[in-house]
């Protein structure tokens, strides 16, 4: 792809966490650096890893196609590849990579005078995805309690552990973690219509800037969050709807083992009603 | 970054905390139920399981009696129930079950103390009597649920007269409210603790109404059960899961909560025993209403009954599968005319004779683990198709699930393990014999009206499954 005109102005040296100058250099219109060879290197391992996996297995079916971790039985210990040995060595491999992808936005942020909100962003992600395979197995004292990389049993896993807590949607950090996702979609929601409609005004009117935003939500709800706010608001909902999702599964097990509707008993037992 | 000022962390820490109050520490006890990966689990805390384990103990078993010497029916007045027992072996049994029962009230929590042991004028004398029938018949005749474990007074009573945990049909709170009462929305521990309907145990324990929510095609071809419905049935379950201390993911694979092949041997154990605790309550209990007082009665003036806590006390097996009832003999059924030893020696010799032929019997007891078995309920809608229906293909499994001849075809259990049955043979195995039986008039439980178009089986046959799951009894907490 060709470079645009202006672009070469940001094509700066410096910024690397790593690597110095090695990698410090583009292909096309992609920055590399270390972390974009490492992402490179650990994407595609894992990706070849998993065909190899699903050749192994019973079904080139692609929704029934599925790495599935140890037995509890191992603990925490090694597995043999074809039983859930591969699960680890893909786990490895996707952490490397999630975890390159984010280093690599924090290099080129570096390169270009930026602050770091993208990869802190992202990296509420990665912790979603490292409490569900890293954090809680270890907890828990077994590989075997990672979910299987799978599309259907990736599913069947989220919902069995659900069941094993009777009813999930007691767990109080379920319950914020939906109400962020859904807050979050609300907002983008408020913020993307509200931006084409400034963008795309009736026939003949002139477009429109931040005092039409500002007036519009005044004139509908009384205050308006302002241009800046919004984007503080949107990335505030979204990093708390990744960070409870991992609360509300951490919890579940390393320190809860029964339902979920019983553990609001100690609501029941405050003195005031008791 | 400005927002992570010293308050933030502070305040963030204290919400932190607030909520890790009222939990656990790590590591729980997990026990794999199923193939890796899946979930299908059972989580233990070792602190509530430990207390668990040391409240489920059962109590020493008295030494045998000493053999031989008369009946007591020869020797004692009005012996009904256990009259062909020895004077010893009966003697024997009534100590036990003093400290089984009523350890500090003794025999006259019983017996009338002027009139004579014989004296019937005490309501729980015939109620003893009538509990008495109930172990025998249990222990005889619903060996699907309590296998050869069996059951004796102490696995309900454990020393109390009364059992600790047992149901009454519950008339809900007593609040006014301008809203019609549903049965539901309390935090109720019958239900553990969640707002579904508080007492599933009257619809489903007692009456017999239709547990099964879900229908078995993928469009909604005719099952008008409701979300409402389902409530009553989650209710239901989850005072099941309380009461064995395990969780949904026990029998259950959540994916497919209908589906036989997919659920676990212990979901097989839990069908009876949903049938046993019903026939128990209305064959055993509900006839003693008018024999017990009030202050064995509820508040709508029903007797106390059976649910599942009332012997599981939080453990998957009561007194987690301690064999209470191989020390007593006079327990394991109904007393035979001739008295234990007569019958014993009977036994022995016809097992002499009968042991080439019971062969093929023996798979009978081994647990349902694959699909092929677990479509042992169907058998005999299977067994009238047959022969009707000579294809050689559907012949081989005819005759496999033809040894199976215990489980019974009474209920929803035959439509659903047919739908279910993993063998593409058995499958449309049954679906021919099913309008067959009905036919011959037969399916007398055939739940769901025949479907005239063609059906579409949820999953379909071809999607969605698994190899097959490594499926084991989780081992007893002590032995592990």
């Amino acid at each position: 792809m060709a470079m645009l005109s202006f672009e070469k102005k940001y094509r700066v040296r410096g910024g690397t966490l790593l690597g110095g100058d090695l990698f410090d250099f583009w292909v096309g219109p992609f920055y590399v650096g270390f972390f974009g060879v490492s992402t490179i290197f650990f994407a595609t391992l894992g990706t070849l890893l998993i065909i190899w996996g699903a050749a192994m297995g019973p079904t080139w079916n692609p929704w029934q196609i599925s790495i599935a971790p140890p037995d509890l039985s191992y603990g925490l210990n090694m597995a043999p590849l074809t039983e859930g040995g591969l699960w680890q060595f893909i786990t490895f491999c996707a952490i490397g990579a999630f975890v390159s992808w984010a280093l690599r936005q924090a290099e080129i942020a570096r390169k270009l005078g930026m602050g770091l909100h993208v990869p802190i962003a992202f990296g509420f992600a990665i912790l979603a995805y490292v409490t569900l395979v890293v954090i809680r197995p270890v907890l828990l004292g077994a590989w075997g309690h990672g979910f299987p990389y799978g599309i259907f049993s990736h599913l069947d896993w989220v919902s069995n552990v659900g069941y094993q807590y009777l009813h999930f949607h007691y767990n109080p950090a379920h319950m914020l973690a939906i109400t962020f996702f859904f807050t979050n979609a609300l907002a983008l929601a408020l913020h993307g219509s509200l931006i084409l409609s400034m963008t795309n005004p009736a026939k003949g009117e002139p477009v429109k800037t931040g005092e039409h935003e500002n007036t519009f939500f005044r004139d509908l709800v009384g205050y308006s969050i302002g241009a800046l706010g919004i984007h503080r608001l949107g990335l505030f909902l979204a990093i708390n709807a990744a960070f409870w999702s991992a609360v509300c599964i951490v919890i579940s097990g390393p320190f809860w083992t029964r339902g979920w509707p019983e553990w609001w008993n100690w609501w029941l037992e405050l003195p005031f009603w008791s | 970054m400005k927002i992570l000022n010293r308050k933030t962390v502070i305040l963030a820490a204290l919400g932190a905390s607030a909520i890790l109050t009222g939990c656990e520490a790590p590591p729980p006890e997990t026990i794999q139920n199923g193939y890796r990966g899946l979930q299908m689990q059972t989580n233990y805390n070792p602190k509530l399981l430990k207390e668990s384990l040391e409240a489920n103990v059962p109590p020493e078993a008295i030494p045998p009696a000493a053999e031989g010497g008369p009946l007591a029916k020869d020797v004692y007045k009005n012996v009904q129930v256990l009259g062909g027992l020895t004077v010893n072996e009966f003697n024997r049994l009534m100590v036990a079950l003093t400290n089984w029962v009523a350890p500090e009230e003794g025999c006259y929590y019983c017996h009338v103390n002027d009139a004579g042991f014989e004296e019937d004028g005490i309501y729980t004398k015939i109620a003893s009597r009538k509990m008495l029938q109930m172990t025998q018949d249990t222990n005889a005749n619903w060996k699907d649920h309590v296998a050869d474990t069996g059951i004796t007074c102490y696995t309900c009573h454990r020393g109390n007269p009364v059992p600790e945990y047992v149901w009454v049909t519950d008339p809900g709170p007593g609040q006014p409210t301008a809203l019609a009462p549903k049965g539901q929305n309390i935090a109720s521990s019958t239900v553990a603790y969640a707002s579904l309907p508080y007492d599933p145990f009257t619809p489903f324990l007692l009456q017999d109404n239709e547990i099964r929510i879900i229908g078995d095609t993928a469009l909604p071809q005719g099952n008008r059960r409701s979300i409402k419905q389902a409530e009553w049935t989650y209710g239901l379950m989850m005072h099941m899961s309380d009461a064995l201390g395990v969780n949904c993911t026990y029998c259950h694979n959540s994916r497919s909560f209908y589906s036989w092949d997919q659920s676990t041997p212990q979901r097989t154990t839990a069908w009876y025993a949903l049938r046993h605790v019903r026939e128990l309550n209305n064959d055993w209990v509900v006839p003693l209403t008018d024999v017990l007082p009030d202050s064995r009665k509820g508040p709508l003036g029903d007797v106390y009954k059976v649910y599942c806590t009332t012997c599981h006390q939080g453990a998957y097996k009561p007194l987690y599968g301690a064999p209470m009832v191989k020390d007593y003999p006079s327990l394991q059924g109904p007393v035979p005319e001739g008295g234990l030893a007569a019958a014993k020696a009977a036994e022995e010799t016809a097992e002499a004779e009968a042991a080439p032929a019971e062969e093929p019997a023996s798979a009978e007891a081994a647990p349902a683990e694959e699909a092929t078995e677990e479509a042992a309920p169907t058998e005999e809608a299977t067994q009238e198709a047959a022969p009707a229906d000579a294809a050689p293909a559907t012949e081989e499994a005819t005759e496999e699930a033809a040894p199976k001849d215990a489980a019974p075809a009474e209920d929803a259990a035959p439509a659903e393990a047919a739908a279910a049955a993993t063998d593409e043979q058995a499958e449309a195995q049954a679906e021919e014999s099913a309008p067959a039986a009905e036919a011959q008039g037969k399916a007398k439980a055939q739940q769901q009206p025949q479907q005239h178009p063609p059906r579409l089986q949820y999953p379909p046959p071809s999607m969605m499954r698994y190899p097959p799951a490594p499926l084991q009894y989780p081992p007893a907490p002590q032995t592990r």
